[in-house]
């Protein structure tokens, strides 16, 4: 078993710490991006009880992207502010399908969002970071063995709400069974890269830093489809594989997009402490 | 150096009157969130567990312990680190603490073993247990909302955190 103590101790090795890095950067952005669309909510979730629960998991979802930041600034990455608003599109290593717009329309205009597609896209979401969690709790690096430690104690709650408005949506059938069917099949088309740790995944594993991105995959699909059979939902097909992914740092302009919003008040001024 | 035990011990006891902004009626103590201090020279060292991750509260937190820490006659400077091992549980809130936070309305959190969403308290009014949960999400993170039935009352209560300790060894 290898056991990495904290920063100092991984900077010994390069290796090591190449791709521990790579790693943190894939948690940080994903949850920090999908966190970034999940506030865009606030003030036009279905109910007042959701918006409050959604704020709350969005709140808690950015804690964790910051837990992660702050894990890499500890490597000598940069400053939390700085990982978090400073970095450009093709630095950022979020799966594709985080970044991807609500719907149509923006939070000041016409906001048309899709509630069936955030439903999914949390739910399929947060089912893969709690077996990322899982494994990531027996980590070789410390420090991010205690961070998953306690996100996950938070990341059940989020867990069972979206799990709630899946199953809840599907059984109401008509229009909303519909819906989520169609939101499927489109979450699904973008799943690739969520389930990927990207071009030094193997290494990752190696290291002991998380488990065997084959693996996590085999449980996540397992998981999926023992959850379409009981709702008697259509069996998923096959993963293909996407034209960007986001683990090699490769986006859509929605990414873009988002950025220029959520930074641009850091921009004017940088040096404040947020 | 060597440590300096009657300092410690009024460490500890300024602590008591550090607070969670959003939950003033008790001390960082009483939430169980205190876990080692430590005195050297004219430095004080306190550790401290973050209750949720994301707590927005954190680094006001940080400064009212410095405030209440650097206010004690001979410690000069005092350094608030926030870590994660152990990992902060809902079962760390103290019996103080606990009468505390009923006292200020919000039910203290059932003792849970690893995680589970089948909880329910008494209202910390009447103390009825005819409750219903209301969202499990409430104003702050840590917090869920709740109704009473039987004083009709809505209240809140401190949501239970715990995990499972087999994964982490």
């Amino acid at each position: 078993m290898i056991n990495v103590k904290n920063a100092l101790e991984a900077r010994k090795n390069n290796n090591y710490s190449d791709v521990l890095v790579e790693l943190l950067y894939q948690l940080a952005d994903d949850d920090f991006i999908l966190a970034f669309r999940g506030s865009e909510w606030l003030g036009l979730a279905p109910h007042i009880e959701e918006d409050v629960a959604f704020s709350s998991i969005t709140q808690n979802m950015m804690g964790h992207a910051y837990m992660y930041y702050q894990l890499l600034e500890q490597l000598g990455e940069g400053s939390v502010d700085e990982l978090a608003h400073g970095r450009m599109g093709p630095q950022r290593k979020n799966a594709v399908l985080l970044e991807k717009a609500n719907g149509t329309g923006t939070y000041l205009k016409s906001p048309k969002f899709d509630w069936a597609y955030t439903v999914v896209r949390h739910y399929f979401y947060d089912l893969n970071k709690k077996i990322k969690l899982d494994s990531l709790s027996n980590s070789s690096y410390e420090p991010l063995r205690q961070a998953a430690v306690n996100i996950r104690k938070e990341q059940f709650y989020h867990l069972v709400h979206w799990e709630t408005w899946f199953k809840q949506l599907i059984e109401a059938g008509g229009e909303a069974k519909t819906r989520m069917i169609a939101a499927v099949e489109n979450v699904w088309t973008d799943f690739y890269d969520v389930l990927s740790l990207g071009p030094q995944g193997e290494e990752m594993a190696n290291f002991q830093l998380i488990d065997k991105e084959k693996a996590m995959k085999g449980k996540f699909i397992a998981m999926l489809e023992e959850l379409f059979q009981k709702l008697q939902l259509p069996s998923l097909p096959n993963l293909v594989e996407t034209r960007l992914n986001g683990r090699k740092g490769e986006h859509t302009d929605e990414l873009e997009k988002a950025l220029a919003t959520l930074t641009e008040v850091y921009k004017q001024a940088p040096a404040s402490t947020w | 150096m060597v440590e300096n035990d009657s300092l410690k011990e009024k460490v500890w006891l300024a602590l008591q009157s550090v607070t969670d902004p959003e939950i003033p009626a008790v001390s960082v103590i009483d939430l169980g969130m205190v876990e080692r201090v430590s005195v050297e020279g004219r430095t004080a060292k306190i550790e401290v567990l973050p209750t949720f991750v994301g707590c927005p509260a954190l680094e006001l937190i940080r400064k009212e312990i410095r405030k209440a820490v650097e206010g004690i006659n001979g410690i000069d400077h005092a350094e608030v680190f926030f870590i994660y091992e152990p990992p902060w549980t809902s079962n760390r809130i103290t019996e103080t603490g606990r009468k505390r936070l009923k006292q200020f309305g919000i039910a203290p959190p059932p003792t849970v073993e690893g995680e589970t969403n089948e909880w329910s308290v008494d209202c910390p009014y009447c103390g009825s247990t005819l409750t219903t949960m209301e969202n499990v999400f409430g104003p702050t993170a840590c917090r869920s909302i709740f109704y009473c039935k039987h004083c009709k009352n809505p209240f809140e209560a401190m949501k239970p955190v715990g995990y499972f300790k087999e994964t982490i060894d």
